[in-house]
């Protein structure tokens, strides 16, 4: 809890996220003989997101992203240790005072949008309970922020079933930005979508981020994505962050073998190449069974006999951390 | 004995709406060698999954279906009943779809509907069957099968299952195999792990696979032929190679230049777009489908039908301009890796 009342010299350099030891363990029931069993969907997690950064979270299902996001989005608290956002507390912040410094943009705009509600009053909706000043000029801000996104204001009194899906998602990234967050989380923004789509909702939250000096946590599973939008990227396995650095250094030079793999599974448009072996093993493991020593190891080229017990401690490196024995000196 | 295992030819299929007919696909034709991937590439609406329904005669009851050919190995598939086809259908060729939870069922044991598979075309005994399982289950990388049969399918993963269905699809050792989306639902470690397999598996049992994909980089790594549809037709048919490399059609240029790709897009920099909306295929369109969508349409592209022009041997597409745009006489957009 010590973590909201630091201060911080310059406000710019105040992390907007900082997750700082972060678990969360959910009660699962195996059945109505069989005891609950406790899964750790985050495990001891820390990342910090700073103004302007672009962070990309990445990993297979399971591992822990989007849990992570609920927990960034105060809706989920967590286990074990905080989360402060822009330096205070989340805990201590209100539900309001969360929405306005960060919204969540999901996956599936088909489902995330209410189908009974015209896009302007889903548009609104946040101004409304907000309690925003001037509801006589609510329905300018929406009509502006409309056009800010890419959608005609014609489309005000449309339903979201009259909408593509791009245009669905851009109300959504309209419904996030209505009350000025400092930071948005993408979940999957575009995984729903067509690639020629998907580009056109890229470039707006690009162009967004540079006129509104917005900040962003991206969860994708689509690496290319992240390569393109991201600034700094972690990658989550099984309820920890096992590598984080800079995009650049990350896909030129990833450490972490697992981080090796998923860049070697992606399938880059050159022909020629064919489908690569990535040598993974086809288990993921059971979250509620966790692998001993480092959680990869079972699945790792590279494992050593030490793997197998030890838990790797995280090192740092030029531009961010990785966990793995492979690049622990001992004694240091 | 000639290696064609499909030839469509003309392929149409329409759906009554309420608004009209939608003319889902449009005298779509192709042909698959055994040994060869054909990938069908395109968008939402394309028409490339009825398609493939359209090929195992699996369209609703309402679909409407016609052709100037389509035939199984020479043997005409058209002129069929239901009776007929469903001796065809997972024996001779079988079909892989997206999403393996809703195609495999919940109530039987993953051994019981492989083996059915097999018994319900071939005259073997149950212990045959059983073995056959299990050597497949063991094929396409599951560890542990004898044990395996007894599981159900909500007790395995997604990957897993995705296993589980190409197993089953090879149960009767078909001459082909309609792969709808296989990887989509998968992560990309997974993804490629079950791409490979589909490869290697075809490879092995020289196979003719037909594999649907909104995915570029699944179809430049996999496919032997490739043929890129748009609003229920094909636009642009070629090698991987002559698509990627030397794309014609301003539709499939656009559609390359809309994905990231490290080395030919900048970090950060604005990908391509393709403005527009796909045209409403209920009632006739006249011209060129991608007009309204396309930077370089001119008078002539919006009136008559435009035909598929030979490229080169073997690369067809569909555009009136593809000569000089691609010649430079206009400007085209960006063009793919080298």
């Amino acid at each position: 809890m010590t973590a909201g009342t630091r201060h911080v010299d310059t406000r710019s350099d105040q992390p907007l996220l900082y997750a700082r030891n972060v678990s969360r363990s959910f009660r699962v029931s195996a059945g109505v003989l069989r005891r609950a069993r406790t899964l750790t969907a985050v495990n001891d997690v820390s990342l910090v997101v700073r103004p302007g950064e672009v962070v990309g979270l990445v990993g297979e299902s399971g591992c822990g992203k989007t849990t992570l996001a609920r927990l960034a989005l105060g809706l989920l608290a967590p286990s074990a240790g905080s989360i402060a956002l822009d330096g205070r507390v989340i805990s201590a912040l209100s539900r309001r005072d969360v929405a306005t410094l960060v919204q969540p943009v999901f996956q599936d705009p088909y489902s995330s949008l209410n189908p009974r509600k015209s896009v302007g009053s889903i548009i609104t909706l946040p101004l409304r309970i907000h309690g925003a000043a001037q509801p006589t000029a609510w329905r300018a801000r929406v009509e502006e922020m409309m056009e800010r996104v890419g959608l005609s204001r014609t489309l005000y009194d449309h339903y979201p079933s009259q909408l593509s899906g791009g245009q669905r998602q851009r109300v959504a990234i309209a419904r996030a930005l209505i009350n000025q967050p400092r930071m948005v989380i993408c979940d999957e923004p575009t995984s729903a979508l067509d690639v020629s789509v998907q580009s056109q909702i890229l470039n707006l939250l690009q162009d967004l981020r540079r006129d509104l000096g917005l900040t962003y946590l991206l969860i994708s599973h689509n690496l290319a994505v992240v390569e393109h939008m991201a600034t700094r990227v972690a990658v989550m396995y099984l309820g920890r962050i096992i590598e984080e650095a800079d995009t650049e250094a990350l896909f030129r030079a990833p450490k972490h073998p697992y981080t090796q793999a998923l860049l070697a599974s992606v399938l880059t448009p050159e022909p020629g190449l064919g489908v690569p072996d990535t040598h993974l093993g086809a288990a993921y493991p059971n979250p509620l069974d966790l692998p001993s020593g480092c959680h990869f190891h079972p699945r790792c080229a590279r494992a050593m006999e030490v793997c197998k017990s030890l838990p790797p401690i995280p090192t740092t490196t030029e531009s961010g951390l990785v966990e793995c024995h492979l690049y622990h000196v001992p004694g240091v | 004995m000639s290696a064609r295992v499909l030839t469509v030819q003309e392929l149409n299929v329409a759906l009554p709406v309420p608004a009209g007919r939608l003319h889902a696909v449009q005298g779509v034709s192709f042909h698959v060698d055994r040994g060869e991937t054909l990938c069908v590439v395109g968008e939402s609406g394309c028409g490339k999954s009825l398609t493939a329904l359209a090929i195992m005669d699996l369209l609703p009851a309402n679909a409407e279906r016609r052709a100037a050919r389509l035939e199984l190995e020479g043997e005409n598939l058209l002129r069929l009943g239901e009776r007929a086809m469903s001796d065809i259908r997972g024996n001779r060729m079988a079909m892989i779809f997206q999403e393996p939870m809703t195609s495999l069922n919940p109530a039987y044991s993953i051994g019981d509907q492989l083996q059915e598979a097999l018994r319900r075309h071939k005259a073997v005994s149950r212990s045959e069957a059983r073995t056959r399982a299990v050597e497949l289950l063991e094929r396409v990388g599951i560890t542990a099968a004898a044990r395996r049969l007894k599981q159900y399918p909500h007790q395995l993963s997604g990957g897993l299952r995705q296993r589980v269905m190409i197993a089953m699809a090879l149960m009767c050792q078909p001459a082909l195999i309609l792969a709808d989306e296989p990887t989509t639902a998968l992560d990309v470690t997974i993804q490629a792990q079950i791409l490979h397999l589909i490869a290697r598996l075809q490879r092995e049992f020289n196979m003719g696979l037909v594999l649907i994909t909104h995915d570029l980089g699944v179809v430049a790594r996999i496919a032997t032929r490739v043929v890129v549809m748009y609003a229920g037709e094909v636009v642009e048919t070629g090698s991987a190679s002559q698509l990627f490399s030397g794309p014609r059609h301003p539709y499939t240029r656009g559609l390359i230049a809309c994905i990231p790709a490290p080395g030919r897009t900048r970090r950060g920099a604005p990908l391509g777009t393709i403005p527009g909306l796909v045209p409403s295929l209920v009632g006739h369109i006249e011209g060129c489908h991608f007009t309204r969508r396309c930077p370089h349409a001119t008078d002539a592209c919006r009136t008559g039908a435009v035909p598929l022009d030979t490229v080169v041997d073997g690369h067809h597409v569909r555009c009136l301009r593809h000569r000089e745009l691609a010649t430079g006489a206009a400007p085209p957009p960006p063009v793919a890796v080298a």
